[in-house]
């Protein structure tokens, strides 16, 4: 289990998280949601140890990020972030190679590909796994740093807006692949989401924050809910149940 | 074309140059000449090596293909520590001083500048372009404040200065040479320990910390070994970290991979190739009349320009 306790962040003076706390449950799926600038990014940052905080700690399987050692921490936690630039021209399979490197250091043995071919199949990538990252679309290339992530094989799986620029397609593709993460293999999924409609869709959790503060957690239907979104949004959002799902019109 | 037979294409390529640079026009005095072009073409492969493998960490650590490790203002700083010893002291005690005086006191301060930089710098920010931007400054300052003594000093002892300003390998300290020999392959075998982060840190930060590297204490050790092989080269032959530039990119061009075994060993032995034919062309074409880093600065700067245009266009 992750546990956030009393955590802040500033960058110069302007405090970004205030005072978060936070449980995030093995074998869910966990949605941050809230308006830009909220904080959800740096509380990932965080979290995966990208940044590192100014006051308070963060508990991965009871014990604190920063007496883990770099390496191990990797084949637990893994962190995707929204932009994935490279500057050196790989291949989907040589990108997902890597993956492996907490537990090969560059030297990959059977296992580490057997590993690798998994994450591939998984992501149904297999027929074009030797086409260069560059000679992709935006979908496919999501999918492929997702494969990466598969093949790192770590418990918890953070991902940092995974949606941004995809189309619906794409985007309910990559939403059902995380929900077959944690359904298939047990994976703890926790995503920072914009689009609230996919949270309400796929996420068992989800926290929301605004100004650097959580204001509600807990199960998604407690959430998506009138009066909640109001709170987080200053937006009146209607509501309406579509079979057994919650579907939040937001557009007018 | 595989990369180990291009790797062994260079490695040809190089030894014929080495050979051809050793044993041709050796005329009667060979006893004497011979000893001569080995140190020589011994100090030639240290530095070019030294260089080609300090510029490709350097890119991959910054994440960058067109820096240099010069940026951070190395070389302006070694020009000013030779232009201010000789404001202070004249050319006469330039050539009583003890070499090994200077070598160690321009080696030490450059090597003190570099983690001065990275500490107060990169280890506050934590961004590394803040880091090259204040090096950039410091690097201009340094060139400026020379510039300022050189014009006030005689302008014979400013001859002596001008010698120091481009690199030569006419005039390598026999000395000094195993001095380096013996500080680079120290810093080289430090350097084994990290050899496996480089490709993941060519991912750039967050996906190399995702992936379990510790990235700012790898960074901080790159760093400094990319100043000592930058200083003790300097030191050693003049400013020449021109070079690197060059051969890094067309290593990157050439073997077309990421995985930077293959990589720095094919800028090495690029490097070694311009170095022995650029000396080649110095001494047996124009007979002295210029210097190696006049030549490998006019194609270097011919290249950096394609570059530009090739990464604008695309």
């Amino acid at each position: 289990m992750i546990k956030v306790k009393n955590l802040s962040k500033k960058y110069n003076d302007k405090t970004v998280v205030d005072n978060v706390s936070v449980n995030i449950k093995k074998g869910k799926i966990t949605s941050f949601i809230g308006p830009n600038g909220a904080g959800k990014s740096t509380l990932l940052s965080a979290v995966s140890r990208l940044i590192k905080h100014d006051v308070g700690e963060i508990m991965i399987d009871k014990k604190e990020i920063n007496s883990w050692k770099s390496n191990e921490l990797s084949k637990k936690v893994a962190i995707l972030k929204q932009a994935n630039n490279l500057n050196v021209r790989l291949t989907i399979r040589e990108l997902v190679s890597f993956g492996r490197f907490p537990y090969s250091q560059g030297n990959l043995t059977q296992e580490d590909w057997d590993k690798v071919d998994e994450a591939l199949s998984f992501m149904e990538l297999h027929e074009i796994e030797n086409q260069f990252l560059d000679e992709l679309s935006g979908g496919q290339r999501q999918r492929a740093f997702i494969a990466m992530v598969i093949a790192q094989d770590t418990e918890y799986i953070l991902l940092d807006e995974p949606l941004n620029n995809l189309d619906m397609k794409h985007s309910v593709q990559i939403m059902k692949v995380l929900r077959r993460l944690v359904d298939e293999l047990g994976k703890t999924v926790i995503l920072v989401i914009h689009d609230i409609n996919f949270a309400s869709f796929y996420s068992d959790y989800v926290v929301a924050l605004k100004n650097g503060e959580i204001i509600r957690q807990g199960p998604t239907n407690e959430i998506i809910e009138q009066g909640t979104l109001k709170e987080i949004y200053d937006m009146d959002i209607p509501i309406k149940q579509i079979d057994k799902c919650r579907v939040c019109v937001y557009f007018a | 074309m595989r990369n180990s037979t291009k790797l062994v294409i260079l490695s040809v390529l190089a030894v014929v140059l080495i050979l051809a640079f050793l044993f041709t026009d050796l005329g009667s005095n060979w006893d004497y000449i011979l000893p001569k072009r080995t140190m020589k073409i011994i100090s030639i492969i240290l530095t070019g090596s030294a260089i080609a493998f300090s510029t490709v960490i350097f890119q991959t650590i910054t994440n960058n293909r067109i820096l240099t490790p010069s940026i951070i203002g190395l070389d302006s700083l070694y020009l000013l520590i030779q232009t201010f010893i000789i404001f202070l002291f004249g050319s006469t005690h330039m050539t009583l001083m003890n070499q090994h005086v200077n070598f160690f006191i321009s080696v030490i301060l450059m090597i003190l500048f570099s983690l001065g930089l990275y500490h107060f710098l990169f280890k506050r920010e934590g961004n590394i372009y803040f880091l090259l931007l204040i090096g950039l400054i410091f690097g201009t300052f340094f060139s400026s404040l020379s510039d300022f003594m050189q014009v006030l000093i005689d302008p014979n002892e400013f001859q002596i200065v001008q010698d120091a300003m481009f690199a030569s390998f006419n005039n390598v300290n026999t000395e000094l040479f195993y001095v380096a020999l013996l500080i680079m392959g120290l810093a080289t075998l430090y350097f084994l320990k990290f050899e496996k982060y480089l490709d993941v840190l060519s991912l750039g930060k967050d996906t190399a910390i995702n992936l379990g590297v510790d990235y700012d204490r790898v960074v901080q050790r790159l760093f400094i070994i990319i100043a000592i092989l930058i200083s003790v080269a300097t030191v050693l032959v003049g400013p020449i970290t021109f070079l690197g530039l060059l051969v890094a990119n067309v290593a990157y061009e050439f073997l077309k991979t990421y995985r930077h075994r293959i990589l720095i060993l094919g800028a090495i032995l690029i490097s070694i190739i311009a170095l022995v034919a650029g000396q080649l062309i110095v001494e047996r074409i124009f007979t002295f009349s210029t210097t190696i880093s006049v030549i490998i600065n006019f194609i270097g700067g011919v290249y950096f320009i394609y570059l530009l245009l090739k990464e604008s266009r695309a």
